[in-house]
């Protein structure tokens, strides 16, 4: 039940965006983060809110991890 | 998020050598439980359990809303059709759920007005399309829930409507994490903790576990790799007697969470003792409203008081729930109940561990 879908934001109001993935779009409300989202960005949306905004580059963290986890492993391949 | 990050988190090399590293680090037996319905049906659909070394036994929680929602809760919920006037809102998963009696299904095709909603922003259009009518959400959910609901009173208060309420049925993780380590009966050397419950509460929540018990916390995505990931995290710090709290699913987890959501959750609610399906009483692992608040909760506009009932007989949902179990403990399994036929939440849910076993056969 807790599961939520990134969305890139196309258009920011005062307490809601305009969201879209896959050709969809979607209202959303604003109100339980902060700072707001900028058009272009991606949000998480959970029950119609956007929960968190996430970075592309942060999903790049995740695979430095792995690298720094798996060394030379990780590096071979 | 492009397409070349996703397909590298369901990279099978990446998958093979986070499993090498496992099969080479890890040397206790140990017990991990994940909290999380998504993580449930990740780990079951991408067959996580069957590439882990058999020293590693892999065991769900109480991760799913609908199925930690108390057999009174879900009678609540029905004796609320009782009411004429009232249009019932929900989120989908709870409409097969059965109670002592009936479940929401039923009644709807009974003739109550059970509407499913998306988000409680439908439920406030609701209660404005309808003026003569109440309308009342049934608000049950975890931390990632809970800040959407109270955003939701916030604004109908702004918008001045009379007819809409909520019954608090949430449920906070960390309490119930603590009531689960001080079960005997239950036996857990770490935490696959959920990633979007922590997205709102963030790593420091599970500090005091980890700080208290010694068990190790990791956070973790959705993926396959995020998976895996965590549990190499958690086999280090066993295999190294540390209990520390660590993020698997930084895309999308920070220490201290979302602020902002937990300011308007508080705005609202304050924390209470609250019942679980197969956990029992927890102490304040629960949601009430706050007396500037009351306006808004359902339990005191209706008298919704039901008897003290007892669990479907057989099933053994709760036992499940607190990782005691397993499916296959059942004798209802696959035969008297299936997902067309439920006893048990954990069967309804499409991320009750039931479910999930039912479904990808394991």
């Amino acid at each position: 039940m807790c599961l939520a879908v990134p969305m890139k934001v196309v258009e920011v109001n005062n307490n809601t965006a305009r969201v879209e993935v896959g050709g969809t779009h979607r209202t959303i409300g604003l109100d339980i983060i902060d700072p707001k989202p900028k058009i272009g960005e991606y949000v998480i949306v959970h029950a119609g809110f956007a929960i968190n905004v996430i970075d592309e580059k942060e999903a790049q963290v995740i695979l430095n991890d792995f690298r720094e986890m798996l060394g030379d492993e990780f590096e071979a391949h | 998020m492009n397409l070349k990050h996703i397909s590298e988190y369901r990279d099978k090399e990446i998958c093979q050598k986070l499993v090498e590293k496992i099969l080479k680090t890890s040397k206790k037996d140990i017990r991990l439980m994940e909290v999380c319905g998504t993580h449930t049906m990740s780990i079951a659909r991408n067959g996580i359990r069957q590439l882990l070394p058999t020293n590693i036994t892999l065991i769900s929680g109480p991760g799913c809303p609908v199925c930690v929602t108390s057999q009174q809760e879900i009678d609540q919920f029905l004796k609320l059709t009782e009411y004429e006037n009232v249009i019932i809102t929900t989120f989908g998963d709870l409409m097969r759920v059965p109670g002592s009696h009936s479940c929401l299904q039923k009644e709807r095709a009974n003739g109550a007005d059970i509407r499913v909603v998306y988000s409680t922003l439908d439920c406030l259009q609701i209660a404005e399309n309808n003026p003569e009518k109440q309308v009342v959400f049934l608000g049950i959910g975890f931390e990632t829930t809970a800040p959407t609901i109270a955003a939701a009173i916030l604004e109908a208060k702004k918008r001045n409507l009379k007819n809409f309420s909520i019954i608090s049925a949430h449920k906070l993780v960390p309490p119930a994490l603590i009531a689960l380590i001080e079960n005997k009966n239950v036996a857990v050397n770490g935490f696959i903790c959920p990633g979007h419950v922590s997205v709102i509460i963030g790593a420091k929540a599970y500090e005091p576990i980890a700080q208290n018990y010694r068990i190790p916390c990791v956070i973790a995505g959705f993926e396959p790799v995020d998976i895996l990931q965590s549990i190499v995290m958690l086999v280090e710090q066993i295999e190294r007697c540390r209990g520390e709290v660590e993020i698997a699913y930084k895309r999308g987890v920070t220490y201290e969470g979302n602020k902002k959501a937990r300011e308007i959750l508080y705005i609202i609610f304050k924390p209470t003792d609250a019942n679980w399906r197969g956990l029992g009483m927890i102490p304040q692992s629960g949601l009430e409203f706050k007396e500037e608040f009351k306006d808004f909760d359902a339990m005191s506009r209706y008298n919704l008081l039901v008897e003290q009932v007892k669990e479907p007989k057989g099933c053994i949902c709760g036992e499940v729930l607190s990782g005691i179990k397993t499916p296959f403990d059942c004798p209802h399994f696959g035969k008297a109940c299936t997902p067309d036929e439920p006893i048990g939440p954990c069967m309804v849910s499409t991320e009750g561990t039931c479910a999930a076993y039912f479904k990808y056969n394991q």
